[in-house]
């Protein structure tokens, strides 16, 4: 189990719970990644908003870096948007050899499009990370409720992110499963959070995370578990401002799935940045470790 | 609004370019609505994504370039993946922001704000900075106390930082982004 990295920017700020608990995760479980020397921004919603192109040289010129440094690995990538772009870009230069030459010729590095990128959906379901998780989980989460939300750039579009099943992917139900939580069955699982329009057109955002919230509770989550930054992020802090602006009762910690994975593989709370989240979510953790039999 | 469906050849091609560009065959639509059904944003819209394609099959260019529609879509692609005859609206939607953009038409001009800014954010890091991005935003778009009470908790969980990680090769960044903007609206 050896991957080279892809962190992408939001790791290093609003992320950092996901990057702590995917460094813990892996330390524990033997996975070992190598982060690519150099990478830069995948661009986002911005750049694909205002060129193919742009995109597409941003994505490949790291790529083509992943490639020269680690030619034999696979390249692993957190964040859901970040995976989408790296993925585009990877798909096209596999589309045609002309394509290819014109990626060559945009970013004047080789690059032939040899390295797979793949979600740590994808890694930590891979039969040999599962059953290393199984042997490392030593604080089962045992009963929590978990609503696992996927989003869209890690379901759609399905050419692209490759999920296991476009409306229902159950990649992270099952991951989840194996730290003693109880997966719930919602229908919000791949909608939408309004990605960047929180920032740039908040009255059309804010409603999508409200309606991803209210059905969760309405399936009896406890909590909900996301696979991106920015998902975390949004649903995460929008939900106190909810509950203070519309009187809604929420009351559904946002954790990235990696830290319930590292929470029942022995991490305290500070380890992986439990405490980190916008709308506490440190008292849930601690409710149900001791709980499952052991205090935190 | 009074509309006429003498569409001149010129802006026919000019659909057709358009919708070429996105791999999108307007006569596949046959106006179901799903699109629409499982798009997010449609209570934001001024017109839903069925109704953009309608106005391109009817010949209504201009119409479509000055919706909000086009800007108020979070690309979230449910519409794509839910089109019972393989129309990739979402990418339909995508190539005509950027049309709308090269003719310089914004009519939700924060989107294209929070996109520019991005943009000049990797011109000069070579990756995002979240901090320059979210304030720069705020000064340029008016909203300047937009999220601000979110601040104090990112800054005292050290969720934000400071001093910006760069790329080593900023050269290489800037020259690709350069190249691939050439023709396209310089952000």
């Amino acid at each position: 189990m050896k991957y080279s990295y892809f962190p992408g920017c939001a790791m290093k700020g609003a992320g950092k719970a996901y990057d702590f608990s995917i460094k813990y995760v892996t330390k524990k479980i033997g996975m070992e990644l190598l982060e690519i020397d150099d990478w830069n921004c995948c661009g986002a919603t911005a750049a694909h908003s205002t060129s193919a192109d742009l995109a597409l040289g941003l994505n490949a010129r790291t790529l083509a870096l992943a490639e020269a440094q680690y030619p034999d690995l696979e390249i692993a990538v957190p964040c859901a948007a970040c995976y989408s772009a790296l993925r585009s870009a990877l798909f096209s230069a596999r589309s045609s050899k002309e394509k290819l030459a014109k990626i060559q010729d945009l970013i004047e590095m080789p690059y032939e499009g040899k390295n797979e990128v793949i979600s740590f959906l994808e890694t930590f379901s891979r039969p040999d990370a599962m059953k290393a998780i199984t042997e490392n989980v030593v604080k089962p989460l045992g009963g929590l409720k978990v609503a696992c939300y996927y989003g869209c750039l890690t379901s759609r579009p399905a050419k692209i992110a490759g999920p296991d099943d476009v409306e229902n992917p159950m990649q992270m139900d099952d991951i989840v499963a194996l730290t003693g939580a109880i997966s719930v069955d919602w229908a919000f699982k791949t909608e939408c959070c309004g990605g960047a329009h929180h920032v740039s057109y908040q009255k059309g955002a804010v409603p999508l995370v409200d309606r991803i919230l209210r059905n969760a509770q309405a399936n009896g989550a406890e909590a909900i578990a996301t696979a991106c930054p920015l998902c975390c992020l949004n649903l995460d802090m929008r939900q106190g401002e909810l509950n203070k602006k519309n009187g809604t009762d929420y009351n559904i910690p946002i954790y990235y799935f990696t830290e319930l994975l590292a929470m029942s593989m022995g991490a305290t709370p500070k380890e992986v940045g439990v405490e980190k989240h916008f709308f506490p979510a440190l008292s849930l953790m601690e409710k149900y470790l001791v709980k499952g039999g052991s205090a935190v | 609004m009074e509309i006429s469906l003498n569409t001149p050849a010129a802006t026919l091609a000019e659909i057709g370019t358009i919708v070429d560009k996105a791999h999108v065959e307007l006569h596949k639509c046959y106006q179901c609505g799903k699109c629409t059904a499982g798009c997010p944003m449609a209570d934001s819209m001024d017109i839903t994504p069925r109704e953009v394609i309608r106005h391109l099959q009817l010949g209504l260019l201009a119409e479509v370039l000055r919706c909000e529609a086009v800007w108020v879509c979070a690309s979230c692609h449910t519409c794509s993946a839910r089109c019972p005859n393989e129309v990739d609206v979402a990418h339909l939607m995508e190539v005509l922001r950027q049309e709308a953009k090269k003719r310089n038409i914004t009519p939700v001009p924060d989107v294209d704000k929070f996109a520019r800014i991005f943009i000049s954010n990797i011109r000069s890091f070579g990756k995002s900075h979240e901090v320059v991005l979210c304030a720069s935003y705020n000064v340029w778009s008016g909203h300047l106390f937009q999220d601000v009470m979110t601040f104090p908790h990112l800054v005292m969980n050290k969720l934000v930082f400071f001093k910006p990680h760069v790329v080593k090769d900023k050269t290489a960044v800037r020259r690709i982004m350069d190249k691939a903007l050439k023709g396209a609206d310089k952000a």
